[in-house]
């Protein structure tokens, strides 16, 4: 072997060892183990908050509400598509009050006109026509909003 | 002169060196960053365990936007108009064959239509999201494995690895993905992962009040995403662009890009 060769060999060596001891370091744990990824971090994932708490737990407590919801057209809708997320209610027992939106614009949001919206989808009305003075629930009651209040 | 000059090769030589190259191909086979590569591009073949799919039932939208506004709570998405993990878009196509696409707040604040309903061709909301691809553009180009696509489909991103550099924003043809303002890391829709895993569906199919969202395991022959597969013509978003995507669209017009 060549001196030159032999000089340079050890050099080669501890750069590899070196290579492989800063790696060592850097690779993050589970890292590989399902692929190009740390697998860990499926995990941390998992673990985020959560805000929704969903309509079983609504149910719980609030049973009457939930039936008198699902007893016909509102059936498909969560408690939490109006209320807003609401597990934090659930657990803090009730110091956390949830959104009870009353403006014409949020019933809107589903039932004001637009051609685009399919008629047989959702009951429509024009905002800027259909009882302008009165908010929605005046008359609908929020939980069978198809069953007028008596006035 | 010298163009006829043959490399003189005996038979016993040329054996050799076949034998050298097909063995090294063979050697070369056996390391593992040719898997990983591999594992990139199909399906892990596990059918024991969850693999999610998504479908989006354009005929039941209303263009509500609720999915799109507890997406931002559930998940803690900046509230300004344009950081969205899921949104709603009114596509408007007139009599003239105009194509109009508006998405103002990505639909949380509902729509208006502007144009008169006697010069609607035809008009459909459709709700727009991470595809979850199994062969994911976004996931190939990530320079350091920050974005990865989860043992049961999903496609997720590691938020302390992500260094920001946006390679995969550029590169989901969906238009899914966006910097967090304040992280500076890449943020997408991750399917609510801490949700389904517990059970729970994702917070946009929890609030939609039409049923137009479903999700289940594509695994499961005899769930009802997969029953709602068969029974309808669904179709996923740019298919030529062949990126495996698992969000299912029910009637899905062509002029949808």
């Amino acid at each position: 072997m060549p001196p030159q060769l032999k000089r340079l060999l050890p050099l080669f060596a501890v750069f590899v060892i070196l290579f492989l001891v800063v790696r060592y370091f850097l690779v993050p744990e589970s890292f590989g183990e399902h692929g190009h990824y740390r697998f860990n971090s499926v995990e941390d994932n998992a673990n985020q908050e959560l805000h929704y708490a969903g309509k079983e737990l609504c149910a719980d407590c609030h049973e009457d509400q939930v039936e008198n919801l699902e007893s016909d057209l509102h059936a498909s809708l969560s408690c939490e598509t109006c209320h807003g997320p609401g597990l934090a209610h659930s657990t803090l027992e009730g110091s956390v009050t949830l959104l009870m939106p009353d403006e014409r614009e949020f019933c809107g949001l589903c039932h004001s006109f637009n051609p685009t919206r399919k008629k047989k989808m959702v009951a429509q009305v024009d905002l800027n026509d259909h009882n302008i003075e009165k908010k929605c629930i005046e008359c609908h009651n929020p939980h069978m909003p198809w069953e007028l209040t008596e006035e | 002169m010298g163009t006829n000059r043959r490399v003189k090769q005996s038979r016993r030589d040329f054996l050799k060196s076949s034998a050298v190259v097909g063995g090294g191909v063979f050697a070369a086979s056996l390391i593992s960053p040719i898997d990983a590569v591999l594992f990139a591009t199909e399906k892990p073949e596990d059918s024991s365990q969850h693999w999610w799919g998504y479908v989006i039932d354009i005929e039941k939208c209303i263009g509500c936007g609720r999915c799109a506004n507890a997406c931002k709570n559930e998940n803690d998405v900046p509230r300004e108009p344009f950081f969205f993990r899921t949104w709603v878009e009114q596509y408007t196509i007139t009599n003239d064959g105009e194509v109009k696409v508006e998405s103002p707040n990505g639909g949380i604040d509902s729509f208006e239509q502007s144009i008169q309903k006697e010069e609607i061709f035809k008009s459909f909301f459709v709700p727009k999201m991470c595809n979850h691809c199994h062969k994911s553009p976004c996931v190939q180009v990530c320079p350091v494995g920050a974005t990865y696509d989860s043992p049961d489909g999903v496609v997720l991103v590691d938020e302390s690895y992500c260094i920001g550099c946006r390679y995969c924003v550029q590169a989901c043809p969906y238009g899914c993905r966006y910097i967090h303002p304040e992280k500076n890391v890449v943020d997408k829709c991750t399917f609510c992962y801490h949700r389904i895993s517990k059970g729970l569906s994702p917070a946009c199919i929890e609030v939609c009040p039409t049923q137009a969202r479903m999700y289940g395991d594509l695994n499961d022959k005899k769930g009802p995403l997969v029953k709602f597969l068969k029974h309808h013509n669904c179709l996923v978003l740019k298919p030529h662009l062949n990126t495996g995507s698992k969000l299912f669209y029910n009637a899905l017009s062509a002029e949808v890009r």
